[in-house]
Order: C-alpha cells, then sequence, then structure tokens
C-alpha cells in the first residue's frame, strides 16, 4: 500500500494523476482461511482490519456478495454520537466516537469525520428535564461535551429554524454533543478496505454464501458463488439479512425483524447548516445534516412494516417531507435528488448483538438497528476481540443473544419487544 | 403503497392501517413455563417471503385482519379478519348470499 502524504498528492498533482495504484486488490478466493467474515460492509470490514491490526492474524476473507460499500454502508445519514445513557450502550458508543476521532490517521484515509456537533431540538420543559437527566450520566461517565442550550444559545447556532412561537411544537432548547457529527460513508468502507488488504487480507466481492456445511457443532465450509470455502472460524456481519443466513445455519430464530429505514438527499445548497439537527416529538422523528457537497441529508421513521425490499414507501417520504418543513420552513422549494432504504435487523429491545453463538466456532455480529454506522469502529474492534480470543471483551458482555432470557434487555428508548418501535 | 383489501371496507391504501406484526404467533398458556413464553414473545422467524402478520384497519372500520404478505415484494396473498367469530360470520354471510 503506498501511503498517502501532502507530497504524493502535490506530485501526482504535477505528473497528471498517473502514479496512483490500485487501493486493494481482487484475489481470487483460496480454498481455506482461518478466518471468513461474511458481508463486505463497514462492520465486516473495520473487523477484518482490528484483526489483522490489533490481534496480528493474516489469513483471513471478507465475502461480500455484491460490491463494497453497496448495502447499508451507502444507505445510511452518516450520523456519528454518543449521546447514549443506558449502562452498556454508554461506554461502547463514546469508545466508538473516540476511535473516530482518530480514524483518518489510523488508516491513512482520510474519512471526512465532521464534529459539527449533534442538536436534539426540546420542545418542553420535561423535555428539557429528561434530556438534562440522560445527558448529565454522560458527563458523569466520560462524555465531558454533553450540553443543554436554552433557546437564545441555540438560535445564536442555527438561526434559522422554525423558532415560531405558534408553532405546533414550539422549540425551547436543545440537547447538544458537541463532538458528533458526521464522515464520509464510502471513505469509511474504502478506508477500512485498503487498510485491511494492505494486511493481507483477501476482500472477496460478488462472492454470495449460498449454503453454510455444519459438522457437528460447528460450520466448516461455506458454499459461495465462488466455489466452496472451508474456514477455521465464521463470523456473520450481515445485519439486514442475519436471519436468512441463520436460518441457512439451521439455527432456528432470533430476537430479529427486518426493517426498511429511508434516507434523503436534496439538490446541493450553498452552506446553509453546520450541525445535525433532530426533531423528534410525537408522531414526528427526523434528522438533518448538509454533506461535504451541499446535498441536505436526511431521514425519519421506519417503513413501520416488515420487509426485505430495499424499496421505501411513499407515506414516510411524505412524513419526512412534512418533518423538514416544520423546523427548517425554508427548505420549502429545496427539490430532492435520490432516495433510498437500507434493510436493518430491528431488535427486541433496539439494543446489538456482539456474540459467540449455539456453533462453536460461528461469531454474530447483528440487529443494528438505527445505529450500525456510528457504531463501525468500536463493532469491529470488539468483535475482532471475541473472534481472536474467543470470549467476549467485558465491554460486550451484555450484548448475547441470551440476555432476553435473563429479563436484562438494554432498551434505550424503553419501547418494549416490538422491533419496529426502536427507532 | 400497499394496497390492503379490507372485508368491510374495500381496497384501502395501507397508510390507512397500523402493521401489527407477526401473526404466526401462538402464545402459550399462562402457567407455561417462561422458556415458552420467552420463544413467543422475543423470538422471530423472520421470514424473506410469503408470512402471516396481523393489520389493524385504524383509520377505518378498526378490525384487526391477518394477512399473508410477501415480504420480499410487498404482494398480498389472502386478507381475513384476525377474530375467528367475525371470520366466521363473513364467512356464512357471504355463502347465504350466493
Amino acid at each position: 500500500m503506498t501511503r498517502f502524504s501532502a507530497w504524493s498528492v502535490i506530485k501526482n498533482g504535477l505528473t497528471g494523476q498517473k502514479g496512483w495504484d490500485r487501493q486493494w486488490r481482487d484475489p481470487e478466493p483460496k480454498p481455506h482461511y482461518d478466518i471468513v467474515i461474511v458481508g463486505g460492509g463497514l462492520h465486516g470490514l473495520a473487523t477484518a482490519y482490528y484483526l489483522a491490526a490489533n490481534h496480528g492474524l493474516k489469513d483471513i476473507a471478507i465475502l461480500e456478495k455484491g460490491w463494497l460499500g453497496g448495502g447499508n454502508a451507502g444507505r445510511n445519514t452518516t450520523i456519528v454520537r454518543s449521546n447514549y445513557a443506558r449502562p452498556g450502550n454508554r461506554e461502547f458508543y463514546e469508545h466508538s466516537l473516540t476511535l473516530w476521532e482518530n480514524l483518518s490517521h489510523e488508516l491513512n484515509y482520510n474519512v471526512m469525520f465532521s464534529q459539527r456537533s449533534h442538536i436534539s431540538l426540546l420542545h418542553s420543559p420535561g423535555a428539557v428535564d429528561a434530556a438534562a437527566r440522560n445527558y448529565n450520566i454522560m458527563r458523569r461517565t466520560g462524555t465531558p461535551d454533553a450540553e443543554i442550550w436554552d433557546l437564545e444559545t441555540l438560535k445564536r447556532a442555527v438561526p434559522h429554524l422554525n423558532y415560531s412561537k405558534t408553532a405546533r411544537f414550539p422549540i425551547v432548547g436543545a440537547a447538544v454533543q458537541k463532538r458528533a457529527g458526521t464522515a464520509r460513508h464510502d471513505a469509511v468502507a474504502w478506508g477500512y478496505a485498503r487498510a485491511a488488504d494492505a494486511r493481507g487480507v483477501d476482500i472477496l466481492q460478488q462472492c454470495e454464501v449460498q449454503g453454510i456445511v455444519r459438522e457437528g457443532g460447528s460450520v466448516s465450509a461455506l458454499q459461495t458463488s465462488r466455489g466452496t470455502i472451508r474456514a477455521g472460524k465464521v463470523a456473520f456481519a450481515v445485519a439486514g439479512s442475519t436471519s436468512r443466513l441463520w436460518t441457512m445455519a439451521g439455527l432456528g430464530k432470533l430476537p430479529i425483524e427486518s426493517h426498511l429505514l429511508q434516507a434523503f438527499v436534496s439538490e446541493p445548497l450553498k452552506p446553509l447548516l453546520d450541525q445535525v439537527v433532530v426533531f423528534g416529538i410525537g408522531g414526528a422523528h427526523f434528522y438533518i445534516s448538509q454533506s461535504d457537497k451541499g446535498g441536505m441529508v436526511f431521514g425519519g421513521d421506519l417503513d413501520w412494516y416488515k420487509s426485505y425490499s430495499q424499496r421505501g414507501n411513499l407515506p414516510i417520504v411524505q412524513d419526512c417531507a412534512e418533518a423538514a418543513m416544520s423546523i427548517l420552513p425554508c427548505l420549502g422549494r429545496v427539490k430532492l435528488l435520490r432516495h433510498w432504504s437500507g434493510l436493518v435487523d430491528m431488535s427486541m429491545d433496539g439494543t446489538h448483538f456482539i456474540c459467540k453463538t449455539p456453533l462453536d466456532n460461528l461469531y454474530l455480529n447483528a440487529g443494528w438497528n438505527y445505529g450500525g454506522f456510528k457504531a463501525t469502529p468500536a463493532s469491529g474492534w470488539y468483535f475482532a476481540d471475541l473472534i481472536a480470543n474467543d470470549r467476549p471483551h467485558e465491554r460486550i458482555r451484555s450484548f448475547d443473544l441470551k440476555r432476553f432470557e435473563r429479563g436484562l434487555q438494554i432498551d434505550e428508548r424503553g419501547a418494549g419487544p416490538d422491533p419496529k418501535l426502536h427507532g | 403503497m400497499i394496497r390492503i383489501n379490507c372485508p368491510f371496507c374495500g381496497p384501502r391504501d395501507h397508510s390507512e392501517f397500523t402493521y401489527g406484526g407477526d401473526g404466526s404467533i401462538v402464545y402459550p398458556e399462562l402457567e407455561a413455563p417462561r422458556e415458552a413464553w420467552h420463544d413467543a414473545v422475543f423470538l422471530r422467524e423472520n421470514i424473506c417471503g410469503v408470512q402471516l402478520e396481523t393489520w389493524q384497519h385504524v383509520h377505518g372500520c378498526r378490525i384487526w385482519l391477518t394477512i399473508e404478505r410477501d415480504t420480499l415484494t410487498h404482494e398480498i396473498h389472502s386478507v381475513r379478519p384476525a377474530h375467528p367469530g367475525i371470520a366466521a360470520a363473513l364467512h356464512s354471510k357471504e355463502g347465504a348470499g350466493t
């Protein structure tokens, strides 16, 4: 791997950009790998990178049925934050945020992580009190950048929100995490892929798992569209399609349903919004930021019914447009450029799984709900640790499949065992 | 938009309905072992294909329905009232009319 530097950029700029190499190889599958990761999304790529970087492991393959960054890696709203209050989530997402802060240097690839603040609008004194409680928990547990803003502070920072006193939900303040922000989703996929490849990881694209060969209590091989691949250890990182692989492995049911989450981007605008702004009250749920190209990137709720179609429905388009108009009326004449829909694992308590499975050499990374993008570095970090050491790190011990049997759900929203409600 | 053929109101947009969830779940007896309740409450088959599910016509006649729908194509294969008594009554009425 050629390291990127200011010098290499200047040199190639002066020589017609002809000095760049392929950023990662396109190898033929080998018949056997020590570790096979199914899913070349952000979490699979990050897992392979940390297996190589943190644990010194070499013989690793990633199987991706499509192309890198073509699934949920390219279907999110790129928001990174760690404003969680429940034990378990609290430390996990904070660790993820600290990894984000150094990720561009770590990968020698600019992931354009922009810590531009995450502003959750508040609409009643009760909401301010509830947010103050959660954000105080954050301040007391290692997240010093949690703040509650009054209306005047918010108006100075974001002057063009709808501050009308006669709005259906007048804004009274905001809960703000200042180290939160956005990153460039493709760059995250490419950065991890390039860094993992440089450490010897084989990234096998257009390689779909079609069958799972079991020998007693373990997985011996994967039948793929590019031939049979035997594996010492197998790791699933295919959130959205976890149940399909789980069924293929003959493992029965999971506390997961697959739902659709839509997102949108507008035509590019001049700089308009310098932060991530979230509007959520009553039936509304809406989050918006502006990309480096100028497009307004936003999203809202799930499609409300289970689906594998990866096509969003129209009522949610309308909901999001209404929410946009209620907090940023200046967007009224802006044209929508694209909208897309990601297939997400919604779990029974809104929290993810990084755990061992009923099979000895199979490991599971799944159930990311709305939170997969921001979790990428920590997810890869701890999943790699689990695979390498064959035991869960203390910090991920609560993210197992058995937590429901013990009555220890991590239900950040308090919504109960209904996957579609964990937005 | 999915169109759902409500047995009382006729074909309507899905935005008139709310989604219940997996309609194949059979809840165990109250005295059943804890594991049986765990499985019913928390575990799902999460089918990619035709599955049974419940919907309520909340902005119409408010009836709960059991629907067979394909989760990949959104094609609906059958719609019937979730309550077996209502389904039976509706069925006998249809029979009487023909």
